[in-house]
């Protein structure tokens, strides 16, 4: 049974203009212990699943439709005392920027112990314990509990807020754009940390980012978003050498690397769109060179093209390399 | 090849109080220090580094943002430290530019599109109304916001990032600057976005016979859009030779480790971890000797004993200031 | 997301009208959602209707010998004064004879008078100082916030009332020393720190690089973004001015011949004011009107800050 499984989520934000469509049919499913990816551009709405994973929504936030089974419960059905037990223990989040949701008037430890005792009745000196094999896992000095936030670095605050995402020792941990305010090699060193520890306690991980490269190197399997559809979805190797929906192959043919041959680069024309008023049919028929009639009436279909790869288009490309 | 900017032995150092009641400030940031570099007529010139390594104060430097505590600054062979005001300033406006990083900041959000391009005419003397609109028209088609009417009396928030940014491209080449620093132009935009104002840039270059300054954090921006590049850390260029030499063939301990930090988007290549330790430093006060020296894995007893090296010629326009760059080539 | 239209260039004016207008209304628009900002202006509305029919009043129905606000005086009322209200005069008569609805609505104009150029005037000099300060730092700085922390500590009343033995003090003068003293004082600290907020900002060194003089960053930049917080601050102002003007004329200190102030001085020094509750519409007429009045700016204020600052909006 897969520890997530995500069927049919739909998700608006009402606002005094209309309703937002964030998040609209998505399905995926995450077995334990995988590594998943999520990558799109702002507002595609991989920031609005993770926050429903967690539900943390605002409070103009509407839930439509669908269900999201955690270890088989539906957790976007149960109430609030209930997820609260699940929030931190079963699943956490790295949050964006997470170097400023730390307190500048607490130490580090404390916060951590904070998060800990709220879910384990243990004592003060066995939380600091914890969070002493905890600093040592993300590779943080012990000494470093009794500081304050303003007394590390940006590094360091990263990883003081990854220690306390695992604190609960969580089944699942969702990491939003973890390291895009870091420097490349400190984002190297702690992406390669949190994988190590991400098999070491045998944890499933969601990765949403922006930055298909850094996505490439840490998941398994990635989930490509766009104006709030999951439009594909296979196992890496197969979304960098055989991606079959046109939204894919753009942004593979977007992002400069230093590696290879140097290539023109191609962006895509026009802008992600307005979610107040998506457009009819395929989201992504205004800017797609293959479109046809049919992509602007109907919203394509999300289904298996080849085993395990997932698309959402009417002329999805197969076999290309 | 002529050269449009040089700079020689920059030094911008900012004082750092440390005693409250003491008068003599003994700290000081070596933001950049003793950086030299030129740049040639139509080349885009990239200064890569991570943050803190001084390329942004670098940027602010050249368009005269700040002054620097020492060195030169030579556009078209005139020292330029020494223009202070009046009409040498002004002429200096006119051809020194700069883009900014953020889209959503860098314009006045009480400014229509219009405003905000026509500012620079206004204020180097073009004084008929019907000549501004026009000209304004004219460089906001070239930068893509066609038709340009549809563009000129909106406000920045009815925008979005990418076409922010297009206007802040517009504001800086309206009066035709021969120089433009480009400081991170694109890393605030989507991915998708990125690659059409890249593009964008690469065309004004020939289109109006600009030479940039490109500064960025992402090497593999820098690869593709530099003819050159100089590697910096803590305020010292480390490395510096055409784009893809440096990348295919790094020299220093601290660009092949930066280098080799990069994430490959293709999941079939096994990337090693970079060759580095420690964290960087701030450059406070830094000691005489090799920058690198606490992080560097190769370092030998005469990287301890030696001032910092200075940059050397490894042939073919590639420099280093490593003392140990010719015993090692092609391995990281 | 964007909606082409087919716009023709026309003459620029024209353009910028329409965008002010569109802006205008959109103000309006939050303004109103408020709720507190539009019952405040609806009172300060009904103060205005009483400043316009005071001459009305005097022209048609009021004979100026009784009604008049100063030297008016009802005979047929002699030996009675202060009356209490009658139909012939609705909130009574004073202790020397005069009609105290008319002094009521006569004294508005004055009253509107004094607290918004008062205002007026602190507003633009702490805009000005403010945006100065910002910008330059260093030594302008520091003097001008020393000296705002020097007003700020000074005995207002108790310079007031030096003056006044020095110079006839009387309402626009008033006004003037009311309102450079406040503008020196604490706004500018205020609107510095705002405009310190818009001079970090890379348009601002985008004006720089463009070429712009200190000068013209300050116009075309600074201060159009620190005026909607002046603009507020404005209506706190009036607030504070025309209490401060009550104050005193309450004390006897200034040189006006008629204002709401000067009512309950009358009534004061004619020695009514002990038995509360019996000449009460002596006191409670023109107290009424300074508490409403000051409400209303302060509702208006309030009203704005909903404008100005997005997140205290209701959506």
């Amino acid at each position: 049974m897969p520890l997530l499984d995500v069927k049919n989520l739909t998700m608006h934000y009402t606002t005094k203009m209309g309703d937002v469509h964030a998040v609209d049919d998505v399905s995926f499913a995450i077995e334990p212990g995988e590594a998943i990816g999520l990558v799109g551009e702002s507002g595609c709405g991989k920031t609005s699943i993770a926050l429903t994973l967690l539900r943390l929504l605002p409070d103009n936030a509407k839930f439509l439709g669908g269900s999201v089974l955690f270890e088989g419960v539906d957790i976007v059905r149960i109430p609030e005392e209930e997820m609260r037990k699940i929030r931190w223990r079963g699943i956490s989040m790295i949050f964006q920027a997470a170097m400023n949701s730390l307190n500048p008037v607490y130490r580090v430890g404390d916060q951590i112990i904070e998060a800990i005792q709220t879910h384990f009745p243990i004592d003060y000196q066995a939380a600091r314990r914890r969070v002493a094999e905890l600093f040592d896992l993300v590779g943080l000095a012990p000494e470093l509990m009794d500081r304050y936030p303003h007394e590390y670095s940006g590094g360091m605050k990263q990883r003081a807020v990854i220690a306390m995402a695992l604190a609960c020792a969580p089944k699942l941990v969702i990491a939003d754009e973890p390291t895009t305010a870091l420097d490349v090699i400190v984002q190297d060193r702690i992406l390669r940390r949190i994988d190590e520890v991400r098999k070491e306690l045998n944890m499933a991980m969601l990765y949403i980012s922006h930055d298909i490269a850094v996505i490439a190197e840490v998941s398994q399997r990635i989930g490509v978003m766009y104006a709030g559809n999951l439009v594909e979805f296979a196992d890496t190797v197969t979304i960098f050498k055989n991606p079959a929906h046109p939204y894919t192959i753009a942004l593979m043919s977007a992002f400069p690397s230093i590696k290879g041959e140097k290539r023109k680069l191609q962006g895509l024309p026009g802008e992600p769109p307005d979610l107040l008023r998506p457009p009819s049919g395929c989201r992504f028929h205004p800017r797609c060179p293959y479109a046809t009639a049919v992509c602007t009436e109907s919203p394509p279909e999300y289904r298996e093209i080849q085993p395990q790869h997932y698309v959402a288009c009417w002329h999805p490309h197969l076999g290309r390399s | 090849m002529a050269e449009i900017l040089k700079l020689v032995e920059v030094r911008k150092l900012y004082p750092v109080k440390r005693r409250v009641f003491s008068l003599r400030v003994r700290d000081f940031v070596h933001a950049v220090d003793g950086v030299s570099f030129s740049v040639d007529k139509g080349e885009i010139f990239g200064l890569v580094g991570e943050s803190g390594c001084g390329k942004t104060t670098t940027g602010k430097l050249i368009v005269k943002l700040v002054d620097p505590t020492s060195g030169q600054i030579f556009l078209n062979g005139q020292n330029v430290v020494l223009i202070r005001r009046g009409k040498p300033l002004q002429d200096f406006r006119r051809a020194v530019q700069m883009i900014f990083q953020d889209p959503y900041e860098s314009l006045n959000p009480r400014f229509t599109i219009f405003d905000t391009v026509a500012e620079p005419l206004m204020i180097h003397g073009v004084r008929s109304l019907s000549e501004r609109e026009a000209l304004v028209a004219e460089i906001l088609a070239q930068v893509g916001l066609t038709p340009p009417e549809t563009f000129m009396f909106r406000y920045p928030h009815e925008l979005s990032g990418g076409q922010r940014q297009r206007v802040a491209i517009a504001r800086a080449m309206v009066i035709r600057p021969k120089f433009v620093v480009a400081d991170e132009p694109t890393s605030m935009l989507d991915v998708s976005i990125r690659a059409g104002i890249m593009d964008l840039l690469l065309n004004l270059r020939a289109e109006l016979g600009i030479s940039y300054l490109y500064i960025t954090h992402d090497l593999a921006v820098a690869r593709y859009m530099c003819d050159r590049l100089a590697v910096m850390y803590l305020g010292k260029i480390v490395e510096l030779g055409p784009t893809e030499e440096v990348i295919q063939n790094p020299l220093h301990p601290y660009t092949q480790a930066l280098l080799a930090a990069v994430p490959v988007p293709d999941p079939t290549y096994k990337r090693e971890p970079p060759n580095i330790k420690g964290d960087v430093a701030a450059p406070i006060n830094p000691p005489p000797e090799c920058r690198f020296l606490p992080r560097c894995p190769k370092a030998q007893e005469i990287c301890a004993h030696s001032p910092h090296p200075p940059l050397e010629d490894a042939g073919g326009g590639h420099f280093v200031a490593c003392y140990l760059a010719g015993t090692w080539k092609n391995t990281a | 997301m964007l909606i082409s239209e087919k716009v023709k260039i026309e003459p620029l004016w024209k353009i910028r009208l329409r965008l002010a207008i569109r802006s205008l209304r959109r103000n309006w628009a939050l303004f109103w959602e408020s709720r507190i900002g539009p019952l405040g202006l609806g009172i300060i509305l009904f103060f205005v209707l009483l400043m316009i029919a005071h001459p009305i009043l005097m022209a048609t129905v009021w004979d100026p010998r009784v009604y008049d606000p100063i030297v008016g005086f009802d005979r047929a009322l002699v030996g009675r004064h202060p009356a209490p209200p009658s139909w012939a005069h609705p909130l009574g008569t004073d202790p020397i004879g005069r009609d105290v609805l008319s002094q009521l609505m006569w004294s508005t104009r004055s009253e509107f008078a004094l607290g918004v150029t008062s205002a007026l005037i602190t507003v633009v000099i702490g805009t000005l100082i403010g945006a100065i300060c910002a910008y330059f730092g260093g030594v302008i700085d520091t003097i001008f916030m020393r000296l705002a922390d020097l007003v700020m500590l000074f005995p207002f009343i108790a310079l007031l009332m030096v003056l006044r033995s020095v110079i006839h003090l009387d309402l626009w003068r008033l006004a003037l020393v009311m309102g450079i003293l406040s503008g020196f004082g604490g706004i500018t600290i205020t609107l510095k720190a705002q405009a310190l907020t818009v001079k970090v900002k890379p348009y601002i060194e985008a004006a720089k690089v463009a070429g712009g003089s200190a000068f013209h960053i300050i116009r075309h930049h600074i201060i159009p973004n620190i005026m909607p917080l002046s603009f507020l601050y404005m209506m706190f102002n009036v607030t504070g001015a025309v209490f401060t003007e009550a104050v005193l004329s309450y004390f006897g200190l200034l040189d006006i011949r008629m204002s709401w102030g000067i009512m309950i001085h009358t009534a004061e020094s004619a020695g009514y004011l002990g038995a509360f509750g019996q000449y009460w519409w002596l006191w409670a007429p023109p107290g009424a009107a300074i508490t409403l009045l000051c409400f209303a700016f302060y509702l208006v204020g309030r009203g704005l800050d909903t404008v100005v600052n997005p997140r205290l909006r209701k959506r």
